[in-house]
C-alpha cells in the first residue's frame, strides 16, 4: 500500500500508468471492437480520418482500416515488448549473476561474451539476425531479446559484486546453503529493483526496434504492426501523411508509458528519493 | 567561570513520520570556558542533535523549533547563512566522528587546513603554510611536512584525527565541538586522541563540547557531564557526582550497563577442547602484472583451543587478524594451511558438500544487526532456513523457529516479520536464534555487542551466557572491547598483527598481563580507574548473576 502511494504520489509516474492502461484496453477490446482481419481489405484506399464514419482513423493506401489496425497493432507491440523484454531480462540475470558471484575466471570468459554483443550496434546485429534467421514474429521477438541483454547483465552483475560480501549472504553460507540457493533465493530479490525498473527501458526499446525493422520491410508482413503500418505509409507520406502519423503517436505514447512507468518505479523503490 | 554558548529551551522538531515528534524537547544546557562538556547518551537520544543546531547543520527537513542558542551575544538561531558561515569554524571548530569520510579524499591534508585559514584571513601562502606547519607539530604527527604533503589515505586512523583535530583548531576557536571523535579509532589510539584533545583544551582553554555514548570515555575526559534520553536532558553536573553518585535512574542503568573491567571469578571449565586450531595460516594477495606485489599475512601459524563448554575471547585492534581467523574458523575464508579439528574431523580438509554436513556444528553470530539479516524474508524463515537446507521438513523448522524466538526473548508471533521491523538488538537475537536452528556445538560470534547501545549490549551478552550454560554451547567470542571480554569469557587470546601474543584464563590475563602489548591495551581502556558506584555495582550483579 505503501509503495502505491509512493508511486502514485509522483504525477508523471500516474500519467504513465494511466497510459499504459489505455494501450492494454486497445489490445483488450481489439477482437470485440474489429472482429473481422485487419489486414483484410475493407474499403476504398486513402481515405482521410473523419471522412467516412465506418472508418473513423481513415484508411491506408491498400484499403484496409487504419483504426483497426491499431488496435491489433497493439496486441503486437505489447506482446513484442513484453516476450523480448523478458528473454533479454532472463538472460542478462543468469550471465551477470554467475559472472558477479562466482568473479574470476566465470567473470571473465561471460563478460567477454557480453562485450562481443556490446561492441556491435545492436540494430545492425537484429539485421543480420532476422536475415539469417527470416522474419518471422516469434523469430523477430526471440532476436530483439537476444540483442538486448548485456546492459541487464551488467547491471545485475554489479549489484551482485556489491551484495555477494554481505553479511547476510555470508550468513546463509555458514549455514550450508549451496550456491544456487545463495543466487537465486538471498542475493537475486535485493539485486532486483534495479534490473526491474532497466526492464522498461529494454521494453521502450525493443518496441522501437519492431517498428524500425517493419519501416525497412523487414518485420513479418502478415501481422498487423504498428510499425508495418507506417512502413507502408512511407510511399504516401507527402500526401496522405496521416497513415504513417497514426501509428507513429501510437508508438510515441506506448513508449513514452513505458519509460514514464519505468521512471515512476524507479523513484519508489529508491527510498532516498522519497522525500524529495 | 563564564559561559561562552548557552542552549536555551531549545525544542528540535522532527519531519511527521518519524517515530517521535521531537529530536529535542526543551534542552537547556551552558558551555564554559576552560572545560570539557560530555554530553552522553544512546543512539537517538539527541545528542547529536543538539550540536548540529549549534552550528546550523541539521538534517533536511529537521528544524529548530523554539529557544535560543546563544553565543558572543547573538542567537546563532536567527542568523543568516553568511553570519553562521563566518562563525563556523573560525569561532566554533568542529571535529567528527570518522576521519575518512570528513576529509577531502583528492587534497592533500595540508592544503585542507590550509584552507581553513583562506576562507577566515587574510594570510600570505608562506604563513598559512607555516601556520600549518605549526599545527600539525601541536596535533603531535610526526614529520609534519611529510603529513601536510600526505593525502588522507596516505595517514592512519589515528593521525587522520588528529589532522582533523588540527583543522578544526586552526584559527583557535573558543568552542570545539567533537561528536564521537574516537569511535571510529582503536583503543589505544583512542587513548592518544583523548589525551590530545586534553591537553590543547587545557593550553588554549577552550570549551569543548564532547559528544560521547561512552562512560568509559567520560570517566576519562569530562569535567562536566549532561545525560541526555529521547531528547531530553535527564541529569547534568560534575564529572564526580554523575559519575560516583549518579541521581537519574536512567543515568544509573546507564552506568549499570558498563562492563567493569575486572572479569568475575573463574568459572570451572572442562579440560576436553571442544575445538583446537592448529597452526592456521591466512594470507593475503593483491596487486597484479603491472602493479607491486602487496603481501598481508592476516594470520600466521595460530594455535588456539577452545574449552568445552568455555568461551574464548580473541581480543586485539582492527587489522589484528581476529575476524579473518574467525572466518577462516567457520570456513568463510579458505585457510592457507593448518587444521581445524572439531572433535577428530579436520574441517579445514573438506570440501563441498562433506563441508555443509559438518560445518552445521559451528555456527557464527554477525556483527552489524542490519547487514546480517536478510532484508526480503521474514525473520522466521531465516530461522528455519538452515534446518530446511539440511533436510528438516518446513513445518517442522517453522515450528522450532518459534521455540528458538521464545528462547532467545522474543515474542514468538513476530516470526512472521520482517527485518526492518526489529531494532538492533532484537535483530541481533534473530541473528542468534537462526545460529542456533542448526544446534552447533561451537558458536563463533565475530563483534557481536559492538554495534549495540551499552544496555542493550548488557542484556544481548546476559543471553549469550545463559545460552551457554543451558545448551552447552562452546563460544569464540571475537572482540576489540576489553571491558566485554572480561565480562563473558573464560580464557583470554590477545592478537597482534596476525599472532597470538598472550593466552590464558581471563583473571590472569586482566590482573597480571605479560606480554607488553596486552598491557598496552589494559592500560588504553578508557576509564580504568573509574570503578562504577557500589549501588551500580549492585545492579550490574544481576545482570550477571542472570549470565
Amino acid at each position: 500500500m505503501q509503495f502505491i502511494r509512493d508511486y502514485l504520489r509522483n504525477p508523471a509516474a500516474a500519467i504513465g500508468l494511466l497510459l499504459l492502461a489505455a494501450v492494454l484496453a486497445l489490445a483488450a477490446t481489439a477482437g470485440l471492437l474489429f472482429p473481422d482481419d485487419p489486414l483484410g481489405l475493407a474499403g476504398r484506399p486513402l481515405q482521410w480520418p473523419f471522412a467516412n464514419a465506418a472508418f473513423w482513423l481513415g484508411t491506408d493506401h491498400s484499403g484496409r482500416d487504419i483504426a483497426a489496425q491499431i488496435f491489433h497493432g497493439a496486441r503486437v507491440s505489447l506482446v513484442i515488448g513484453f516476450v523480448a523484454t523478458l528473454i533479454a531480462i532472463l538472460i542478462g540475470i543468469v550471465v551477470g549473476a554467475l559472472s558477479g558471484y562466482y568473479g574470476g575466471v566465470v567473470d571473465d570468459v561471460l563478460m567477454r561474451i557480453t562485450e562481443a554483443f556490446q561492441i556491435l550496434p545492436n540494430f545492425l546485429l537484429l539485421l543480420v539476425l532476422v536475415a539469417v534467421f527470416g522474419s518471422e514474429l516469434n523469430t523477430i521477438i526471440v532476436a530483439i531479446g537476444v540483442v538486448s541483454w548485456p546492459p541487464a547483465a551488467r547491471l545485475t552483475r554489479a549489484e551482485f559484486l556489491s551484495l555477494r560480501n554481505r553479511e547476510f549472504v555470508q550468513a546463509g553460507r555458514t549455514l550450508g546453503l549451496g550456491d544456487l540457493r545463495l543466487i537465486f533465493g538471498e542475493i537475486l530479490p535485493n539485486a532486483l529493483p534495479p534490473v526491474v525498473v532497466y526492464a522498461s527501458v529494454i521494453m521502450a526499446v525493443a518496441i522501437l526496434l519492431e517498428s524500425a525493422l517493419a519501416f525497412l520491410n523487414l518485420s513479418d508482413p502478415n501481422v498487423p504492426s504498428w510499425g508495418n503500418l507506417i512502413g507502408g505509409g512511407r510511399s504516401v507520406l507527402r500526401d496522405q501523411w496521416y497513415v504513417s502519423a497514426i501509428p507513429g503517436v501510437a508508438i510515441l505514447l506506448t513508449v513514452l508509458a513505458v519509460s514514464l512507468v519505468g521512471q515512476g518505479l524507479n523513484d519508489a523503490l529508491n527510498p532516498r528519493l522519497r522525500n524529495r | 567561570m563564564s559561559t561562552v554558548l548557552s542552549i536555551q529551551d531549545l525544542s528540535v522538531a522532527l519531519p511527521p513520520g518519524a517515530d517521535r515528534s521531537h529530536a529535542l524537547r526543551h534542552l537547556n544546557l551552558d558551555l564554559r570556558a576552560n572545560e570539557i562538556l560530555c554530553v552522553v547518551g544512546e543512539s537517538g537520544s539527541g545528542k547529536s542533535m543538539s550540536a548540529g543546531a549549534i552550528l546550523g547543520l541539521l538534517p533536511e527537513r529537521v528544524r529548530a523549533e523554539s529557544g535560543r542558542i546563544e553565543f558572543d551575544g547573538r542567537n546563532l538561531l536567527e542568523l543568516a547563512p553568511a553570519e553562521l558561515r563566518a562563525i563556523r569554524g573560525a569561532r566554533i571548530g568542529m571535529i567528527f566522528q570518522e576521519p575518512m569520510t570528513a576529509l577531502n579524499p583528492l587534497r592533500t591534508i595540508g592544503d585542507q587546513i590550509g584552507e581553513m585559514f583562506r576562507a577566515h584571513t587574510r594570510l600570505s601562502r608562506r604563513e598559512i603554510e607555516q601556520r600549518v606547519l605549526a599545527l600539525l607539530a601541536d596535533v603531535h604527527i610526526p614529520d609534519p611536512p611529510a603529513a601536510a604533503r600526505a593525502y588522507p589515505h596516505q595517514l592512519s586512523g589515528g593521525q587522520r584525527q588528529r589532522a582533523m583535530i588540527a583543522m578544526a583548531l586552526a584559527l583557535e576557536p573558543g568552542v570545539l565541538i567533537a561528536d564521537e571523535p574516537t569511535t571510529a579509532l582503536d583503543v589505544t589510539t583512542q587513548a592518544q586522541i583523548l589525551k590530545l584533545i586534553r591537553e590543547l583544551q587545557e593550553r588554549r582553554g577552550t570549551a569543548v563540547l564532547f559528544i560521547t555514548h561512552d562512560f568509559g570515555v567520560v570517566a576519562e575526559i569530562a569535567d562536566r557531564v549532561a545525560v541526555m534520553q529521547h531528547g531530553v536532558l535527564v541529569e547534568h553536573g560534575a564529572a564526580a557526582q554523575i559519575l560516583h553518585a549518579p541521581r537519574h535512574p536512567y543515568t544509573r542503568a546507564l552506568i549499570a550497563a558498563v562492563p567493569p573491567l575486572t572479569p568475575p571469578p573463574e568459572r570451572a571449565v572442562s579440560a576436553a577442547a571442544a575445538l583446537r586450531v592448529e597452526g592456521v595460516s591466512k594470507t593475503y594477495r593483491s596487486g597484479g602484472l603491472f602493479t607491486g606485489r602487496r603481501v598481508v599475512h592476516a594470520v600466521r601459524e595460530t594455535t588456539l583451543e577452545l574449552p568445552q563448554g568455555g568461551t574464548l575471547g580473541i581480543v586485539g585492534e582492527s587489522g589484528s587478524g581476529k575476524s579473518t581467523l574467525a572466518r577462516c574458523i567457520v570456513r568463510l575464508l579458505e585457510p592457507d594451511g593448518g587444521a581445524i579439528r572439531l572433535g577428530d574431523i579436520d574441517l579445514a580438509g573438506l570440501r563441498g558438500r562433506a563441508l555443509r554436513e559438518h560445518s552445521r556444528h559451528i555456527q557464527m553470530v554477525f556483527q552489524d544487526p542490519y547487514g546480517s539479516l536478510n532484508p526480503r524474508k521474514r525473520v522466521g524463515d531465516l530461522v528455519a532456513q538452515g534446518p530446511i537446507v539440511h533436510g528438516v521438513p518446513r513445518r517442522e523448522a517453522l515450528r522450532r523457529a518459534r521455540e528458538l524466538f521464545e528462547l532467545v526473548g522474543l515474542d514468538p508471533e513476530a516470526t512472521g516479520r520482517f527485518p526492518h521491523e526489529f531494532s538492533g538488538g532484537q535483530r541481533q537475537r534473530i541473528g542468534l536464534a537462526r545460529a542456533l536452528a542448526l544446534q552447533p556445538r561451537v558458536l563463533v560470534a565475530d563483534e557481536p555487542v559492538s554495534a549495540l547501545d551499552v544496555s542493550v549490549q548488557a542484556q544481548v551478552l546476559a543471553l549469550l551466557a545463559d545460552l551457554r550454560t543451558r545448551l552447552g554451547l562452546s563460544l569464540l567470542f571475537i572482540t576489540h572491547d576489553l571491558r566485554v571480554a572480561a565480562q563473558i569469557c573464560d580464557r583470554i587470546a590477545v592478537m597482534k598483527n596476525g599472532q597470538v601474543v598472550e593466552h590464558g584464563p581471563a583473571a590472569q590475563v586482566f590482573a597480571d598481563p605479560q606480554h607488553p602489548y596486552t598491557r598496552d591495551l589494559l592500560a588504553a581502556v578508557p576509564g580504568r580507574h573509574w570503578n562504577p558506584p557500589g549501588e551500580a555495582l549492585a545492579e550490574r550483579s544481576v545482570v550477571r548473576d542472570a549470565a
